[in-house]
């Protein structure tokens, strides 16, 4: 039982352990990233820059320590090691080859400082062991191997600033592999390549994977080419793991809206589950796969491919046709169906002003719990009954605290039994519902209170957008949901109508 | 074409400024008449003497070697501070950088006396020794100067590729970022050998009294008159502007060949 463990062990080549990376300025890179990764597997790190995506590739490279966790090569602990002594290489950004080397220099040179221990038997027979480095020949012999791998056999004696981006990569790409690591690690390796030449390489790449048999570890923000390539696909956001799946499985089943924003096209749009494997949204009640409790909150992703276009009452739902763009083997439509609206992918065309009828299928319906159902903070109140949470001050109405209560002139709380309460540094528990968060622009604001901050993430749902404020401070968020367009990285401030800030004691206050 | 003309009219007289006195002078070097101006007949005595009176051969071995030897000493100091201060924190890295420009901005006069200043409370006041240390002072800002851009250039991955690869950190330095910031040595030592050669007012104020390099020795044979080797300089700066023009011309020709070369090996490929 035991040996079978180990030797279940000992299939993850890396494994991850509460890895965090915390940069001197505070800022959480990578926050308590755990993760297994076969031999031999082909795994992708996929998010938005600034995800920690990089940060996590150069720490199993070696070129960042690790703030706390852990780095199991076979089951070895290698975070303290230092990069040259890790059996892993690393394709650059961009290429980083050795403008004073030659393409075959270039590619020699981790040969070059190879060492290897050769062992010898002297005529009396025993045997004694001689560190080694590589002889000319051997390291000739290797470098044309690798070179032929690449395709670029005859470039030996070329300068590399002589090549083109494509053959740049393809040499990057020999240097790592000639020295047979365990790991290849590539950190957006196509980025500087044009549409055409990346595609190509995306296909040469997973052909050089399977031929080599090495495990390779790829960090991009394409999800397309994530999808192309990976046998598994880790989706980073916020220095957190998203998702961790088979292409497939995160195309379709999407753990949560950012997942299925960031993957493809989609949908999503707030719905309610109404029954057994029924929810409602679009004004309707469909039939669905995914079982949720009922009248649970969810969000609903349809891919747009996955929705049919019909003629009026034939299908679930009417709609008419407010927009068409063709796109080359489809068309994209979008169809208004109430107040919400539903992007179509469909080859056949649809007129502007088409009244149309749109059918789903229960198994193209995937339902995910709901993110965010409400903000929930920490705050306190004022010595003017206002209260203090998520880096700002807010009117709110106290009495809420003590039925039946009210507030004399001094400012002092009178409960229903006719007690006195001094409310000034109570601690509280603050919750916001996502639609009772107004937000307007920084120079609108006016002095009376509220918070500021910037937005870092907006996601259409249909018939609105939930838009994320982080404030500067403490980086405390504000999740609302709104039918304005707001961009990323505008700065805005929060308000909250008074009566939409429901409090509850975070303990008894003493009186 | 008024206009034409008043430009190259401008440009001659601009550069008749310049080079007459130099022209001027290397004439008078193929006559062996002691006053500039007179030309008592064509003759190569003053080159023969530069080569034979001792004192003259003396002197100008002297401030080669003494260039040649500062130099070297400042290019690897140089480099070495370069370096330091490119890989350092953000806070050191600008402390240190002020405090190596500041002694290119500093008048040399300040520098020279600070130096004889310390050398005679100390130790090697007024020797080779004193000498050598003033120059390699004086020129090392420079050759961090030169080195410092060719660092902020390089891809800052070449050294993680390098690590990647298998180099410790120092087989990195040497066979990595060396090579890619040698061009920026280069100038270094030549920027360090030219400020030490013609140096006056540090070397003044360091060297050993019956030490001279050619621009001390010029000081005090201008002073001093009666000295008979005085009209041997319009060899020597002859020979000097000689050899300066060479090496711009072959500098100037082997640029023009890489480029050549890089442009017609970029069209076979496409």
């Amino acid at each position: 039982m035991e040996e079978q463990l180990t030797c279940k062990e000992s299939e993850n080549i890396i494994e991850l352990v509460d890895l965090t990376r915390v940069f001197e300025d505070g800022m959480v890179a990578v926050d308590k990233v755990n993760l297994k990764v076969k031999k031999g597997e082909f795994v992708t790190f996929l998010g938005p820059s600034g995800c920690g995506k990089t940060t996590t590739l150069r720490m199993i490279a070696g070129f960042d320590k690790p703030t706390s966790g852990k780095i199991l090569l076979n089951g070895q602990d290698i975070s303290g090691l230092p990069p040259h002594k890790r059996p892993v290489n690393t394709v650059f950004q961009r290429y980083a080859l050795f403008p004073h080397l030659n393409v075959a220099d270039n590619v020699a040179f981790g040969l070059k400082l190879k060492k290897i221990k050769v062992t010898y038997e002297r005529s009396d027979g025993s045997r004694f062991t001689k560190v080694e480095k590589l002889s000319k020949a051997e390291i000739a012999e290797k470098v044309n191997k690798a070179l032929k791998i690449v395709d670029l056999e005859g470039f030996e004696k070329r300068s590399v600033s002589t090549l083109s981006g494509g053959q740049q990569q393809r040499v990057a790409i020999a240097r790592a592999i000639v020295n047979e690591p365990q790991i290849l690690l590539l950190d957006e390796p196509l980025g500087a390549l044009d549409l055409k030449m990346r595609k190509d390489m995306q296909l040469e790449l997973k052909e050089m994977h399977k031929k080599l048999g090495i495990t390779f570890i790829y960090v991009t923000h394409d999800q397309e080419e994530a999808l192309t390539m990976s046998d598994t696909i880790v989706v980073m956001k916020d220095g957190e793991i998203q998702q961790e799946g088979t292409p497939l499985d995160i195309y379709n089943e999407p753990a949560n809206s950012f997942v299925a924003d960031f993957i493809g096209d989609s949908n999503i749009f707030s719905g309610t589950m109404t029954g057994k494997l029924k929810v409602r949204f679009l004004n309707k009640t469909f039939e669905c796969v995914d079982d949720f409790a009922k009248n649970e909150k969810v969000d609903v992703v349809v891919r747009p491919e996955d929705v049919f276009l019909m003629d009026e009452g034939k299908g679930q739902v009417d709609g008419k046709i407010v927009s068409s763009i063709f796109k080359g083997v489809h068309y994209e439509m979008v169809c208004k169906i109430g107040k919400t609206e539903v992007v179509v992918q469909d080859t056949k065309e649809r007129k502007v002003g088409d009244k149309v009828s749109i059918y789903i299928r229960p198994e193209d319906i995937h339902i995910m719990a709901k993110e965010f159902t409400a903000n929930k903070y920490e705050g306190y109140i004022t010595k003017k009954n206002t209260v203090v949470f998520g880096d700002g001050e807010f009117a709110c109405d106290v009495t809420q605290l003590y039925p039946g209560s009210f507030l004399d002139e001094e400012g002092y709380l009178i409960t229903a039994e006719g007690e006195k309460i001094d409310l000034t540094d109570v601690d509280v528990e603050v919750e916001v519902g996502l639609k009772d968060i107004d937000l307007n622009d920084v120079d609108t604001l006016e002095e009376e209170g509220g918070a500021v901050g910037n937005i870092v993430s907006i996601i259409y749902k249909g018939d609105h957008y939930q838009v994320i404020v982080r404030t500067d401070e403490n980086e405390e968020d504000y999740v609302c949901d709104t039918e304005y367009t707001w961009n990323e990285n505008d700065r805005v401030s929060v308000s909250i109508k008074p009566e939409a800030i429901r409090l509850k004691l975070k303990e008894e206050v003493k009186r | 074409m008024m206009k034409k003309v008043l430009a190259y009219g401008f440009l001659t007289l601009v550069l008749l400024c310049v080079y007459a006195p130099i022209f001027i002078l290397i004439i008078f070097s193929f006559t062996d008449a002691n006053i500039v101006g007179q030309w008592h007949g064509f003759s190569l005595e003053l080159y023969k003497r530069l080569f034979t009176v001792e004192r003259l051969r003396n002197m100008i071995v002297n401030t080669v070697v003494l260039a040649l030897l500062a130099a070297a000493v400042s290019t690897v100091l140089g480099t070495l501070g370069a370096l330091g201060m490119f890989y350092s924190k953000k806070i050191w890295k600008k402390v240190l950088g002020g405090a190596s420009n500041i002694n290119v901005i500093n008048a040399e006069i300040v520098i020279a006396v600070s130096l004889a200043l310390v050398f005679s409370m100390f130790a090697f006041n007024k020797t080779y020794y004193s000498l050598l240390i003033g120059h390699v002072a004086f020129c090392t800002p420079f050759v961090v100067l030169s080195v410092i851009p060719k660092l902020k250039q390089m891809d800052p991955s070449l050294y993680e590729a390098a690590l990647d690869l298998g180099a410790t950190p120092r087989k990195a330095l040497f066979r990595v970022v060396l090579p890619e910031i040698l061009p920026g040595i280069v100038a270094g030592f030549m920027l360090a050998l030219t400020l030490s050669l013609d140096d006056y007012i540090i070397t003044s104020f360091t060297k050993p009294a019956e030490f001279d390099t050619i621009s001390t020795y010029v000081y005090n044979a201008v002073k001093n008159t009666a000295k008979s080797e005085l009209p041997a300089f319009r060899a020597l700066a002859a020979v000097i502007f000689l050899i300066i023009v060479i090496v711009v011309v072959i500098l100037n020709v082997r640029a023009g060949k890489k480029n050549k070369n890089e442009t017609f090996m970029k069209k076979e490929i496409k």
